[in-house]
């Protein structure tokens, strides 16, 4: 249930996202999602891709420090407060949240929320037993054309 | 039982090792025969050197013991530029066989020559640095230093051949063949700059090359200080023995000493590099086991001898016996450099300090720079960081936390407040020669 996420280390600087997305695209690598996280000095991309092996390899070998970390996907209604009901439910839990971020599917009416947890296998067992929709990789990853 | 030690068999010595074991009374015996015979070279042919002496009130018969060497007027490197370019030279040209030049920060290079008898010295001194790096007949050696001007490669060159072994003249550069060479020629011992093959192991890992896994067992590295977590860190990525040499174009180029198995120090062929320690302040010879200054005379040099030539680096002598057997002395692994220290805000500050606490922080040292700055009349110095696998984190906070204890640990030893930032792999300039740690902005521009 789990979902390989890549991190990668940039300099907070113009023009440092295209390098990357350009080494990966040209491995006709698709792209699920992407979010930057940065400071005044540095920034971290996280990328979810549907071949993360060869993505990993690629960037690797052009000289970025990549980084393969255990994400959970849940999917909620992209409608006001679909978002809110979900992290009720994991503070509830007390379930303890890195960072997240989100984005939305071209068709249909799900958002999907992406998890980084301290403790990833606990939060998929309370997503679940909270009637949550955990998206595995594959359904994940059919979206992708 | 010495002649069985010198047997080129596995594990034995290497025939021109043999002055390495020579009982300490021979050893003062050849040094002292050869000291009197440089000093009347240089006194008759060299000017400056001659001017020197009669100031004094000395002539070369003044040296009767080796402690007398004391009495002679020391040479600096500005020596070497006042008298660009050949004014040292105690060979007439049509003797020298060689010339090399390194290249000074500012201005005119240092000119060095050889004559066909001092190259032959510097290939038995070099085939005695392999050697006691534990190679044979037989090694395949990669000369990764840099041909030409500098005396790193071809001084490499014909050391590797004369002491037998298959030489790889492939000099600095062109990392990704490098690596394809060590895995194709089966290529069994290395030689270049640490800072270099550092880039060489980590270039390796991107390429899925896994140096562990090759012959490659004996990695020979100099030419700039470097420390012993840098030394654990090539040891345990490369699967090898890494050894620390020493040498300076004045003196001879690479070969003036070199460590042995024993890693303990290392050994200054001093039968031909006569070895003194001073007070750098003073002037004054301290005693051995003493750190100071390393001052080197040139017994046997004939194009360009050095007399008492003040290194600007910072050692000791070490004179317990090895456990390796040589009588040659020891030296301490050159930790600093008198040249690269930086004062910033009234305090010296070495790049071994530096180094020490990412050491400490990283567990490996990371490729970094220092960069020195002014700011409303304030020096500022700021840390460049390459990031590493080992302490990337997807976390802000995390990356947040390295680069805090990072800038606290340097805090901690230079007592100085630190700009440290983390930069993306590779964007720190590489030298495939030696590694520019500082970078002195402060007279720059306004
Ligand atoms: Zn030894």
């Amino acid at each position: 249930m789990k979902l390989q996420q890549l991190s990668l280390f940039l300099e907070n600087r113009p023009g440092r996202l295209e390098a990357p997305l350009t080494a990966i695209a040209n491995e006709d690598i698709n792209i699920l999602t992407l979010s930057l996280a940065d400071t005044a000095q540095f920034g971290i991309l996280r990328l979810i891709v549907k071949e993360w092996e060869t993505a990993k390899r690629v960037l690797e070998q052009a000289g970025w420090v990549v980084n393969l970390t255990e994400v959970v996907a849940v999917d909620v209604l992209d409608r006001p407060g679909g978002l809110a009901a979900a992290l009720k439910i994991l503070e509830d839990a007390g379930l303890n949240v890195e960072y997240m971020y989100a984005f939305s599917l071209r068709r249909g009416d799900k958002a999907i929320l992406i998890f980084r947890f301290e403790d990833p296998d606990r939060a998929i067992e309370v997503l679940l037993d909270k009637q949550l929709h955990v998206v595995s990789a594959e359904e994940l990853m059919s979206f992708v054309p | 039982m010495l002649r069985e030690l010198w047997n080129d068999a596995e594990g034995g010595f290497h025939p021109a090792s043999a002055p390495d074991f020579l009982p300490q009374t021979a050893l003062r015996e050849v040094q002292l025969r050869r000291l009197r015979a440089v000093v009347a070279r240089a006194y008759e042919h060299v000017e400056l050197f001659r001017s020197r002496l009669d100031e004094r009130g000395i002539t070369p018969d003044a040296i009767q013991r080796l402690e007398d060497i004391q009495r002679l007027p020391f040479t600096v490197k500005t020596d070497l530029r006042d008298t660009y370019p050949f004014g040292l030279f105690a060979s007439p040209m049509s003797d020298v066989v060689r010339l090399h030049a390194s290249s000074g920060t500012t201005g005119k290079p240092i000119v060095v020559a050889y004559t066909r008898e001092d190259v032959e010295v510097w290939s038995e001194v070099m085939a005695r640095t392999f050697a006691a790096c534990g190679m044979h007949r037989g090694d395949i050696l990669q000369n990764a230093f840099g041909y030409g001007l500098f005396t790193g490669g071809l001084g490499a060159h014909y050391g590797g051949e004369a002491l037998g072994a298959t030489v790889i003249p492939i000099s600095g550069g062109n990392t990704d063949r490098q690596i394809m060479l060590i895995r194709d020629f089966q290529v069994t011992a290395l030689c270049c700059t640490p800072s270099y093959f550092t880039y060489m192991v980590e270039r390796a890992r991107e390429l899925g090359v896994d140096l562990r896994e090759l012959p490659l067992k004996i990695g020979i590295f100099g030419a700039e200080p470097w420390t012993d977590g840098m030394r654990k860190h090539i040891e345990a990525e490369a699967g090898i023995k890494a050894y620390d040499i020493y040498g300076l174009s004045e003196i001879t180029g690479p070969g003036v000493a070199s460590e042995c198995c024993a890693q303990e120090g290392l050994h200054i062929f001093e039968d031909h590099f006569y070895p003194e320690i001073i007070d750098p302040e003073t002037g004054e010879a301290l005693p051995d086991g003493e750190e100071g200054e390393l001052v080197l005379t040139t017994l046997s040099k004939k194009a360009m001898p050095m007399i008492r030539y003040r290194t600007r680096d910072i050692t000791s002598i070490i004179t317990e016996p090895c456990s390796c057997g040589r009588t040659i002395r020891r030296m301490r692994r050159i930790g600093r450099r008198s040249d690269d220290m930086f004062i910033i805000r009234g305090v010296n500050v070495f790049p071994s300090q530096i180094e020490a606490a990412l050491l400490r922080v990283e567990g490996t040292l990371p490729h970094y720079q220092i960069i020195l700055t002014r700011s409303h009349g304030l020096d500022q110095i700021a840390v460049e960081i390459e990031v590493t696998p080992e302490v990337f984190s997807d976390k802000i906070r995390g990356l947040e936390e390295v680069r805090k204890r990072l800038a606290q640990a340097i805090e901690h030893i230079i007592g100085i407040r630190v700009e440290l930032r983390l930069v993306e792999p590779r964007t720190i300039a590489r030298s495939e020669g030696k590694a520019k740690r500082v970078i002195d902005r402060r007279n720059e521009g306004s």
